[in-house]
């Protein structure tokens, strides 16, 4: 692929971003146009900010990879992505606006009164963030290794060390203008080329993609396998192999595979003529689409609802989004702007498929290699070719580099802010640089050390953890008024801790599959109603620990603004009472 | 184990490891909370520790007023500090909390403790009870005073007669009282807050009052038009700083008043003023007390035409900067007149010098402290001559702070 494009399309998104973050384009305003200067966020800006903040690198890459790897049952991932925000707008937006709170933690404290439940809020956030901060910072190594050949960290080390720097000098001021320009750079990166593609499909006269067969090959195609994978072969297949295959050397001669599993060696290439049908890779895949594939081949039914329900649910906990609600003037913008997030987020949703779809027809030795997520950068180069593809490359570079790049520095910024506020000791405003870097350093760290981990399932896995934890949290507190601090803590602890417990027994173990492992690989099926039930369970154990000011606070959330003033008064108790800290909120 | 597997692991236990730290966190600061006194001093000494201890775990419910809650918590630590098989708070009407034994007695009890919550006298007496297991054969009642006035009664229940217990439920009940009292301090100290939070609501000077009219009043025959334009601006600013709904505004709100506020303040002193807005959009939602930056740039105001006047064309810039700092909004208000001596502004701070020093800045600062704490006052960068930059650090959430709701926060 030629670099001479992509590396200054990479570079002038970088630019782009860190000059809008810096200078905004309503911050330099040198008039004295108050009417102007302080108006609020409308609900499409924000709309565009929440979209382009929440498009994170498994939508723009992760989607396709799995779509061409594993075909239409995987359009259930922009499905669920997409609907997120449909039980977002129905049950949470406008009250969770109307509470005032800034961050899920805040919403905690404001609801419960406990400064126990907030910090274990806020060690929820933070752990959330971490396993959605990974996948970025390895899908920007994954696509800086494939655009230019630089080593698979570079990426991620790039990334990192401009959200940190941006962040921590304060250069987001102007955030909002920043995630809005993100949305419509990756709209444009991903909708110009699709056209192109579509089009030069159209031109091909290729046959339309037949989703149920195995992808098969066009041309004649040399795939050099990166990493020892087993090959599964559902009829025999003759290759000509350069390498190590089943433990015998090969030199350029023909071999003849029977149907079965093959281990293929490191390094070893194998030609595969037109014609032949792609075999799947079974394990030693390194990319975002295809690591959890056996256990939803296993349990394909099952792997699909846990699928559903994680991303339903999951998309209310992410505190990169939650805190873009805070910018909307009041409840009813809250809702607005959520319908337009889902045309908005749909809009975008539509593509990746396309990506896929047309990468089974033009690329399907992707699969083989475990480099299915580099399809939506590949295609330009693989269909088009020359110059325009070239440009159409390095334009879907540029993208996928914003995809990083906005995604991270609103979870960084939302992790620095939990762990600036609950974690750290207060020191200032200087103090939330460390909490940046801190941020940032450990989901590092993590992704150098880890490197040949499944880790775009760590999107799915921080929506499961985000299910289980925060969609409780919220959805009881703004509909249940007898959820007491004790009942959150320990709801929020047994759904969001046997999630993560789960994620990391499907990290660490590769358990020999079966139910198990289906059951650990997508916990959001059995862990939220278990958070649910504890939730509900515990709270009604402890009627006596309902806050005081309940019935105030929840006519607080949903009356609207004009009226809950009044409201607020009028329900408030007299007296107020002690709880076990000094910081319980007083209605009056 | 391959090397692909080994990361895995290795990340797998990253992941185990948070839920881990996070339940060790918690233990730590549960344990680190009771320490153990054993082993410590003579057997008497420990014994008063553990009184003391008892005593002072008591307490903090107790702080928060009589109230069934609070005396379900402390009954139980009481009881233990008195060592009877039942203890009971109640109130003038029913009997708020029982712990131990027997609780059939109830309705016996309130019936028995109507005449000393009437004298405010101790008494004991024996309890009648059909049930031949019943170890409560004996009670005595102590009355729980506050300022001269019987709030309610501790009952203490034992199967005899015992002096001992009649006075150490006397001495138990007096230390209820004591923390009673204390509470009524609390609530009387919140009502004090709440009290100066009204009164230090700030007012718009009858000074800008004069001058705007006095302004419009120059118009009306020159330009009627323009005129009428100020007028509203004026009705619009009054209405805002006289509204009567919540103690809190958001911070869009407040720029609109002050827009008004510059509006008539322009028209009185034409292109000598010149204001800049840098406002990140973020920030504009943020709740703030009600007028507390309208006073800061009327100050500005105040100080960048000050000692300008006489000389011709002298003219003077303000400027006025929200940002956007992850969970708090950092306003700057800042110009570039006469500045002020620091020590003279320190005092002014204080309260060590009269209103004439500018009570603006001092008020805005103490409410921004009652709500947000003392970390939060205003910062001032100041010297003679060189302007003077005001900043002052908003919490995007601060419990009991809504723009709807009146609701001082305390902390």
């Amino acid at each position: 692929m030629n670099s001479a494009y992509t590396v200054p399309a990479v570079a002038l998104v970088v630019v782009a971003t860190v000059l809008v973050g810096a200078f905004g384009l309503r911050i330099s305003r040198t008039t004295s146009d108050f009417y102007v200067a302080s108006r609020t966020v409308g609900p499409r800006l924000n709309a565009a900010a929440i979209s382009g903040e929440y498009l994170s690198a498994a939508s723009f890459l992760g989607i396709a990879g799995l779509v061409l790897v594993q075909g239409p049952d995987m359009l259930w991932y922009p499905v669920g992505y997409t609907a997120g925000y449909l039980v977002l707008l129905l049950f949470v937006a406008a009250p969770l606006r109307r509470s005032g709170a800034y961050t899920l933690p805040d919403f905690a404290e404001a609801r419960l009164a406990s400064q126990a439940v907030r910090r274990l809020a806020g060690a929820f956030v933070v752990g959330v963030g971490w396993l959605y901060l990974l996948p970025q910072l390895q899908g920007a190594g994954l696509t800086l290794s494939v655009l230019t050949d630089a080593p698979d960290w570079l990426g991620g080390v790039i990334v990192a060390a401009v959200v940190v720097a941006t962040v921590a000098a304060g250069g987001m001021r102007s955030i909002t203008f920043v995630q809005a320009f993100q949305y419509w750079l990756k709209l444009t990166a991903l909708l110009v080329p699709a056209l192109f593609l579509v089009l030069a499909w159209q031109h091909d006269g290729a046959d339309r993609p037949v989703f149920d067969e195995p992808a098969a090959l066009r041309e004649q195609r040399v795939v050099r396998v990166d990493d020892t994978l087993d090959l599964r072969l559902g009829h025999p297949l003759g290759v000509t192999a350069t390498g190590t295959v089943d433990g015998r050397r090969y030199d350029g001669e023909h071999v003849d595979l029977p149907a079965g599993t093959h281990r293929v060696d490191r390094g070893t290439e194998l030609a595969l003529t037109a014609g032949d049908p792609v075999p799947a890779a079974d394990h030693g895949s390194n990319g975002m689409s295809t690591a959890l594939a056996e256990g939803r081949e296993q349990r394909p039914l099952y792997a699909t609802y846990g699928l559903i329900l994680a991303t339903f649910l999951g998309t209310m906990g992410l505190p990169h989004v939650v805190v873009r609600f805070y910018t909307s003037p009041h409840g009813v913008a809250a809702r607005r702007t959520t319908v337009v997030v889902l045309a908005l987020v749909g809009a975008f949703y539509l593509l990746p498929p396309v990506y896929g779809a047309l990468g089974r027809l033009y690329a399907p030795e992707l699969a083989l290699t475990g480099d299915a997520d580099a399809a939506v950068l590949l295609l330009p180069d693989r269909m088009i070719g020359g110059l325009g593809g070239d440009l159409l490359g390095a334009l879907v570079a540029g993208g996928a580099f914003a995809a990083f790049l906005s995604t991270a520095s609103g979870v960084t910024m939302a992790v620095a802010g939990v762990l600036t506020q609950d974690v750290l000791p207060s020191r200032g405003v200087g103090h939330f640089r460390l909490g940046t870097a801190l941020a940032m350093a450990v989901p590092l760290a993590a992704s150098m050390l880890v490197g040949g981990l499944p880790v775009a399932d760590a999107v799915g896995l921080a929506f499961a953890v985000s299910a289980s934890s925060f969609c409780p949290l919220l959805v009881l507190g703004i509909w249940w008024r007898r959820l007491t601090p004790p009942g959150a803590a320990a709801g929020m602890l047994v759904g969001g801790g046997s999630a993560l417990a789960a994620v990391a027994a499907t990290m660490v173990g590769h358990p020999a599959g079966g139910g198990l492992y289906a059951l650990l690989a997508w916990p959001a099926l059995w862990s939220v109603p278990l958070a649910f039930l504890t939730m509900v369970l515990v709270s009604l154990a402890t009627p006596g620990k309902v806050p005081a000011g309940t019935p105030a606070i929840l006519a607080r959330f949903h009356l609207p603004e004009e009226l809950a003033g009044g409201q607020v008064r009028g329900a408030a108790p007299d007296v107020p009472e002690e709880g076990e800290d000094d910081t319980w909120a007083r209605v009056r | 184990m391959g090397a692909g597997e080994m990361s895995a692991f290795v990340a797998g236990l990253c992941v185990a490891a948070l839920p881990l730290l996070a339940a060790g966190f918690w233990l730590g600061r549960r344990t680190a909370r009771t320490r153990s006194l054993a082993g410590l001093g003579t057997p008497v000494e420990h014994a008063t520790f553990e009184t003391l201890h008892t005593a002072s775990l008591a307490a903090p419910p107790l702080r928060a007023g009589l109230t069934e809650e609070t005396a379900r918590k402390a009954a139980r630590r009481l009881r233990t500090l008195l060592g009877t098989d039942a203890l009971c708070l109640t109130d003038h009407e029913a009997v708020l909390a029982w712990d131990g034994a027997g609780e059939h007695h109830r309705a016996q009890i309130v019936e028995r403790v109507a005449g000393p919550l009437e004298t405010g006298r101790g008494e004991a007496f024996r309890l009648t009870c059909e049930e031949p297991d019943c170890p409560l054969r004996w009670a005595v009642v102590a009355p729980l005073t506050v300022d001269d006035r019987v709030h309610g009664a501790l009952v203490a229940c034992a199967p005899g007669e015992s002096a001992v217990l009649v006075r150490a439920a006397g001495e138990v009940a007096r230390w209820v009282s004591v923390q009673l009292e204390l509470a009524d301090l609390d609530r009387s100290r919140t009502r004090l807050i709440e009290a100066e939070i009204k009164a230090l609501r700030a007012q718009i000077s009858p000074h800008f009052v004069f001058n705007s009219l006095a302004v419009i009043a120059s118009f009306v025959r020159t330009d009627p038009e323009r005129a009428r334009e100020l007028l509203l601006e004026f009705a619009d600013f009054t209405r805002y700083s006289f509204r009567r709904h919540g103690d809190f505004t958001t911070l869009a709100d407040e720029l609109h008043a002050i827009d008004h506020y510059l509006a008539l303040v322009r028209a009185r002193f034409g292109d000598r003023l010149s204001v800049t807005l840098q406002i990140a959009p973020e920030v504009l939602p943020v709740t703030l007390p009600f007028l507390c930056l309208q006073p800061l740039v009327e100050n500005a105001v105040k100080h960048g035409l000050e000692g300008r006047i006489v000389s011709a064309g002298g003219k003077c810039h303000i400027g006025i900067t929200a940002q956007d700092a992850g969970a708090e909004a950092l306003v700057v208000i800042e110009d570039d007149g006469a500045g002020m001596d620091p020590e003279l502004l320190r005092r002014i701070l204080a309260g060590e010098v009269g209103p004439s020093g500018g009570i603006g800045l001092g008020n805005v600062d103490e409410r921004l402290r009652q709500v947000y704490g003392d970390d939060h006052g205003l910062v001032i960068e100041t010297a003679v001559g060189a302007g003077m930059k005001i900043t002052a650090r908003l919490p995007k959430y601060q419990p009991g702070v809504h723009s709807g709701g009146r609701m001082p926060a305390e902390r």
